[in-house]
């Protein structure tokens, strides 16, 4: 296996890594936001989508370890590719502009994983370790939303995910050795509209739920 | 008649690798807008030579753009503000009278400052030394055609092995990452035949010696492709990822 670890531990493996775990969490995003879609059908259309996710049994607790799995690759790899940079450059510059390359969400990339990684573990605590045996899934959610301050820490943290993955999503094909004249710039158009997807669809229901 | 401008310089300074540096203020007088930024500097340094001081060290050696020898960073951007443009062929046309210019070497763990705006950039001839070439024996010259290129394939082969060296890519990289430099360097001999037979190993080669350098890691942020003098393409980085891929598996 020592061929696996040289390749992984190099600094293109490093990156790899970075890239399969996230093109990972963008299908995992895709597929949570087709399933809260069924909010908009209400109470009793969100609770049948739940059950029907929780009568695969093993299948969601296959997919639940290799999230966890992918998000620990995702986190520790992340925070040690960060470490380096941060050490590359021991004396700064006294003057650095921009080239023109640097977008919002690459120059944020490790910043806005930080403020992920505390959303997913309030998002956890919130819902997937909610006491479920006197309420429903739907009226954990719409308990939680009516609290101003967590649904405004929800669309900011929605709009995180979005900048996040603008830079995350096609950097993942760049990495992956997938840049061409012929299909980047539609790799490009697909991670804006992934990120606005995502940000926006994501971020609309707190904000929807809290009128109930 | 030629137009002169005045400007304020605001310089790096360092003695030697192994003192702190500081910013130095000097004024630049009667520079002719004809002259390139390397030229301005040998008239601020006329100037102090005269006054018995140390004048300003920098790299130069072509004047013309194609060594790779120049560099330093002008205003926040590697080889100064004019796209395509290395150090040497910036001109002062493009500064304005008054202006305050700030100069500073290029910034890299990898790239330890020699003096002033010089810094020691042998880490890319490891990297070179590691794999960067082909062992061919030598011995008659070949038949021009006798190994058929196509012409798409020795157009991106050319594109890449225009890269100089200079270094900008790693300047210019918020994370000072050499991989626009490796990549150029590995394009060029794995899209042609030649370079074939050795491609795997020199790939692993090349990137192993660039993790051992100190070099950051790339982060797709493309300020290397915006800055490099001979608009080296991330097209070379991805090519590179895909050789990774491929020779790891080999």
């Amino acid at each position: 296996m020592s061929w696996l670890t040289d390749t992984l531990t190099s600094s293109i493996g490093k990156k790899l890594l970075m890239a399969a775990s996230g093109l990972f969490f963008c299908c995992f995003l895709v597929v949570h936001l087709i399933g809260n879609l069924t909010v908009f059908g209400g109470s009793e259309t969100f609770n049948s989508y739940v059950d029907h996710l929780h009568s695969l049994g093993p299948l969601i607790r296959i997919a639940e370890v290799l999230m966890a799995i992918f998000a620990f690759v995702h986190v520790v790899t992340g925070l040690s590719l960060a470490l380096d940079n941060f050490k590359a450059r021991p004396v700064k510059y006294e003057m650095k502009k921009n080239g023109g390359g640097r977008t919002l969400g690459s120059a944020t990339m490790p910043y806005t994983g930080l403020v992920l990684l505390l959303f997913v573990l309030v998002h956890l605590k919130g819902f997937h370790f909610a006491d479920h045996t006197s309420r429903s899934v739907f009226d954990i959610m719409t308990g939680a939303f009516s609290d101003p301050v967590i649904v405004g820490f929800y669309v900011f943290a929605m709009a995180v995910v979005a900048v996040h993955v603008s830079h995350g999503f096609w950097s993942a094909f760049q990495t992956l050795g997938l840049n061409h004249e012929k299909y980047t710039p539609a790799i490009k158009g697909l991670s804006l509209i992934f990120s606005l997807t995502v940000g926006v669809g994501f971020g609309f229901i707190p904000v929807w739920l809290s009128f109930f | 008649m030629t137009k002169t401008i005045n400007l304020t310089l605001k310089v790096w300074r360092q003695k030697n690798g192994n003192v702190k540096g500081r910013m130095e203020t000097y004024e630049a007088r009667g520079i002719s807008t004809d002259m390139s930024f390397l030229e301005m500097i040998d008239v601020v340094n006329e100037g102090l030579i005269l006054k018995g001081e140390d004048p300003i060290a920098f790299d130069h050696d072509c004047r013309e753009g194609i060594c790779g020898m120049c560099g330093a960073v002008v205003n926040g951007r590697p080889h100064g503000p004019e796209k395509g443009t290395t150090l040497c062929q910036l001109h002062m046309r493009h500064f304005d009278d008054g202006d305050e210019v700030v100069v500073e070497p290029w910034r890299s763990r990898a790239f330890k400052v020699i003096k002033d705006l010089v810094v020691d950039r042998s880490a890319f001839d490891s990297i070179i030394q590691a794999g960067g070439y082909i062992s061919v024996n030598t011995g008659g010259a070949q038949d021009a055609n006798a190994i058929p290129v196509p012409q798409n394939v020795a157009e991106k082969a050319m594109d890449a092995a225009e890269c100089i060296g200079c270094g900008a890519c790693v300047a210019a990289c918020p994370n000072a990452s050499a991989m626009l430099f490796v990549s150029a360097k590995v394009s060029q001999l794995a899209l042609l035949p030649q370079g074939r037979p050795e491609a795997a190993g020199r790939v692993k080669a090349m990137v192993s010696k660039m993790d051992d350098m100190g070099f950051g890691h790339c982060g797709n942020e493309r300020e290397c492709e915006a800055e490099c003098p001979k608009n080296i393409s991330i097209v070379n980085i991805a090519r590179m990822n895909r050789e990774f891929i491929k020779a790891s598996l080999k």
